[in-house]
């Protein structure tokens, strides 16, 4: 009966050329749109570390003065100072632990006739390559020996040793940072983690390639390398920022669990208390969400992606609601029709099969038509100048995804006449009209 | 003409009545939302940031291994270098005016902070004003095209320098009028003193711009855009930027030129292919994503707009379709050509009146809605009446081919059986 439903179904779409070329191209252009507005927002609001996303924590503490506090109302800082930071990472409480900071650093190339240029730099503590599984191409991380020495070390990115080094084992090699010879030790695997979550907060973007030099913290600092994002909360001078009133490091910590995390959560407050004891700070608040949790509460995603996927969303329910009325008219022209087939024996289920798989029809035409249609609302994305244009891209999931929501959608519009269509008395239909 | 006929002829066709009235309601909501957005953003886009933005651009260099600026000889080495390259830019052909500053609006690279009317005021203290510096010379007014309202200029004697992470007094400022109208509503703030980040040492204010915006473009510093202030004072640090304004014509070539002449006064730098930039780039960039939003609101809406005429145009031609023997029956009775296209008229305008209805209802819902989660502000009426009046016309315009068709139905449809 299939067979005989799709074959009737065929005919008659073939029949109304007209209103059926309507009816794809309207939920074609709803389906195109709500794809790639979903697409885009999958990318931007995706998680970046899913294998661990739920064990990576972000302490957070206030050490600002009583000036202006609101118990109840004040949260705690979205960066931490350098003090507090390496208290917490020396105390050791958790499995692993990082302390970042963003820089630009300067590159010069050591050959003659090529300019220095700026790259982006991250600052950051021996256990970050272990902690976030970053891959390596060539060579690893450093040592916590190698950061109490200021060893002058490196980590650089594959696409910074292939403009440098056309894409050769460049371990041992030397590269020029910020005026100062650095000994690379590293070469990473295509790394960029979308959102680039270790650096929310500390002056770079969220969303775009991977950062280029990774430095040991304490070593950059001793070449005077300055954070992206300074947030002082009382005067006395930025001259050393180690011990200046100024946030301007972020801490992740890798634990094994939820209950870890509430051990953790208690050590941090206790670490607070002890601080308040000393007279260094004068507010409890501490927070430790985990990475989604505070990716959320950084409202990383742009809200006017956001709002672009509501309104694709719009647009598809309106599409919908006139693909019910476009079908609607279709099946009562068909009266007739129905009346003879109900009078030959028809049941009302059999009838409203028949219009379903019309309706599901139209929802397939209306897929691949939207998937032509999402392909280039992507493309148009990729030209655009933001920071995650060149990931906009298709992936198989939202592929099959475009036809699940085609023919849902188009069932969903072809129940009303369907039902329609099977309540029509078949007698009235008979007689000469 | 009467409406009960008409009325009573919809309630037999209560799906499709409902339909397209639903469907002209969720479209008026949605696209007077949209237009809305969009008026909003264009809005934005077009604010003046109180410069002269014609033939202005910007250099943002760093030195190679120049002294540290944490010493006081480093800091006099960076001023002596920075001097230099100002005296070499200010005597380049084609240049109007140059000063040194550490950003500009649109730039989004701000240094922030609060002024008070208090001294000693700390983070957090609710009595102060929030504001963006700019650090400069005396040479802002004609660079920058800045009007003045009151008080003075900088002039040569007040500027200083300074490391750019020392903190020295800030003796004098000139501010913006939205600033000083914070600080001093009743008017006169030139004179006057406030205290900046909290510093017990008092700022005297010389003069009020009328406008100018902070660096940043976007809502980080909604509330506080067109708080500036500027200090006449030079920052020492290893990099350095400085602001150009071009005689009329000439920006193309001094662009070019300023490179080869700032390696010339000193090689040991760095300037990469972003390092000059008109002010027009500036602006293009910072505004790029709200201009994206429009043109997709805009798109988007016209789409709607298409998609609901083409699904009106289709039913109705069905009901025509389904009334053909009672047009022709009441074409025999004596109505005339007109009166059947007026029949579909009317008939489409009632359906698109209540649908209007409902939308403006929707509409308003879904603005507050907005409101609470994306901080949008109240639709005006405008745009909603607008809205109303701009779906009714567009009913009534896809309703015309087939009423036209309807009128053309002959009487003697009445007579035949079939």
């Amino acid at each position: 009966m299939f067979a005989y439903y799709l074959d009737l179904a065929l005919r008659s779409l073939r029949r109304n050329q007209v209103l059926t070329t309507l009816m794809v191209l309207a939920l074609a252009l709803g389906i195109g749109a709500c794809i790639t507005t979903l697409t885009v927002l999958k990318l931007l609001s995706g998680d970046p570390m899913p294998q661990k996303s739920s064990r990576l924590f972000y302490p957070q503490i206030d050490p600002l003065p009583l000036a202006g506090y609101v118990a109840g109302e004040a949260k705690p800082q979205d960066t931490l100072t350098y003090v507090d930071a390496m208290n917490l990472l020396h105390a050791r409480k958790a499995e692993r632990q990082v302390v970042t900071a963003l820089t630009r650093a300067k590159v010069s190339p050591l050959h003659l006739g090529q300019r220095p240029f700026f790259s982006d730099g991250v600052m950051t503590t021996a256990d970050f390559f272990s902690m976030f599984d970053v891959p390596f191409q060539y060579g690893g991380g450093w040592s916590a020996d190698d950061e109490s020495n200021h060893a002058r070390v490196a980590v650089i990115a594959g696409f910074l040793n292939d403009k440098l080094f056309d894409g050769a084992n460049s371990v041992g090699k030397v590269i020029r940072i910020s005026e100062h010879d650095y000994r690379i030790i590293g070469v990473l695997k295509p790394w960029a983690p979308q959102p680039r979550f270790y650096a929310e907060m500390l002056g770079g973007r969220s969303y775009g390639d991977g950062d280029a030099v990774f430095l040991p913290l304490e070593s950059a600092r001793a070449d005077a390398m300055d954070p992206g994002n300074v947030n002082c909360y009382a005067m006395g001078g930025m001259s050393k920022l180690e011990t200046a009133p100024c946030m301007w490091v972020g801490m992740w910590v890798e634990l094994r669990d939820a209950s870890d995390a509430v051990g953790y959560k208690s050590f941090l407050s206790n670490y607070v208390q002890q601080q308040i004891a000393l007279g260094r700070m004068h507010r409890p608040e501490v927070a430790l969400p985990a990475l989604m949790p505070w990716l959320r509460s950084m409202q990383v995603v742009p809200d006017d992606v956001r709002l672009q996927a509501g309104l694709a969303f719009g647009f598809l329910l309106i599409c919908v609601v006139n693909t019910v009325g476009l079908l609607l008219a279709k099946c009562l022209r068909r009266s007739p029709e129905i009346g003879v087939r109900r009078a030959l024996g028809a049941s009302r289920a059999a009838i409203f099969a028949q219009f379903m798989v019309e309706a599901g029809m139209i929802g397939l035409a209306g897929g691949v038509l939207g998937l032509v249609f999402a392909e280039l609302g992507l493309w148009a994305i990729r030209h655009q100048p933001a920071q995650y244009a060149s990931l906009a891209r298709l992936d198989v999931e939202m592929f099959f995804f475009t036809f699940v929501v085609a023919l849902v959608a188009s069932l969903i519009a072809g129940i009303l006449p369907a039902w329609r269509a099977c309540v029509v008395a078949p007698a009235p239909q008979l007689k000469a009209a | 003409m009467k409406l009960h006929p008409i009325v009573a002829a919809l309630r037999k066709h209560k799906a499709g009545t409902v339909l397209i009235a639903l469907q002209i309601a969720l479209t008026l909501a949605i696209v007077c939302n949209a237009i809305f957005i969009i008026g909003q953003r264009v809005e934005r886009v077009n604010r003046p940031t109180g410069l002269d933005e014609s033939n202005l651009f910007l250099i943002s260099q760093q030195w190679v291994g120049a002294p540290s600026a944490d010493t006081p000889e480093g800091v006099d080495k960076l001023d002596a270098m920075q001097r230099e390259d100002l005296v070499a830019l200010r005597n380049l052909p084609g240049v109007a005016a140059v000063a040194p500053t550490n950003s500009l609006p649109l730039l989004n690279s701000a240094w922030t902070g609060s002024v008070s009317l208090k001294p000693g005021a700390v983070a957090g203290d609710k009595t102060g004003t929030r504001t963006a510096y700019y650090f400069t010379d005396e040479q802002v007014f004609p660079t920058l095209g800045l009007k003045l309202v009151a008080g003075r200029a900088f002039n040569a004697g007040d500027v200083q320098h300074q490391g750019f992470r020392d903190n020295p007094p800030r003796p004098v400022a000139i501010i913006t009028k939205a600033l000083a109208d914070k600080l001093y509503p009743q008017g006169g703030a030139v004179g006057k003193v406030m205290y900046s980040d909290g510093s017990s040492a008092p700022t005297t204010i010389v003069g009020v711009v009328q406008r100018l915006q902070i660096p940043s473009s976007g809502s980080f510093g909604g509330d506080f855009a067109w708080n500036s202030t500027l200090i006449p004072t030079r920052l020492d640090a290893n990099y350095a930027r400085y602001a150009v304004r071009t005689r009329p014509g000439q920006l193309d070539a001094v662009m070019h030129a300023v490179t080869p002449l700032l390696y010339k006064v000193n090689p040991l730098r760095v300037l990469d292919d972003d390092s000059v930039r008109p002010f027009s780039d500036i602006r293009v960039k910072a505004y790029r994503a709200d201009v994206g939003m429009a043109v997709l609101m805009g798109v988007i809406c016209l789409i709607l707009i298409a998609v609901t005429a083409a699904g009106i145009v289709g039913l109705t031609s069905f009901w025509v379709g389904q009334r053909h023997r009672q047009i022709g029956v009441r074409r025999a009775l004596g109505a005339r050509k007109i009166d059947i296209l007026h029949y579909f008229q009317i008939e489409n305008l009632l359906i698109a009146g209540v649908g209007a209805v409902v939308g403006v209802l929707l509409a308003v819902g879904l603005n507050l809605w907005l409101m609470t989660h994306y901080e949008m502000t109240r639709i005006p009426v405008l745009y909603v009446l607008t809205g109303v009046l701009a779906m009714l016309a567009i009913g009534q315009a896809a309703v015309f081919v087939p009423a036209r068709r309807a009128s053309n139905v002959p009487p003697v449809v009445a007579t035949r059986s079939v």
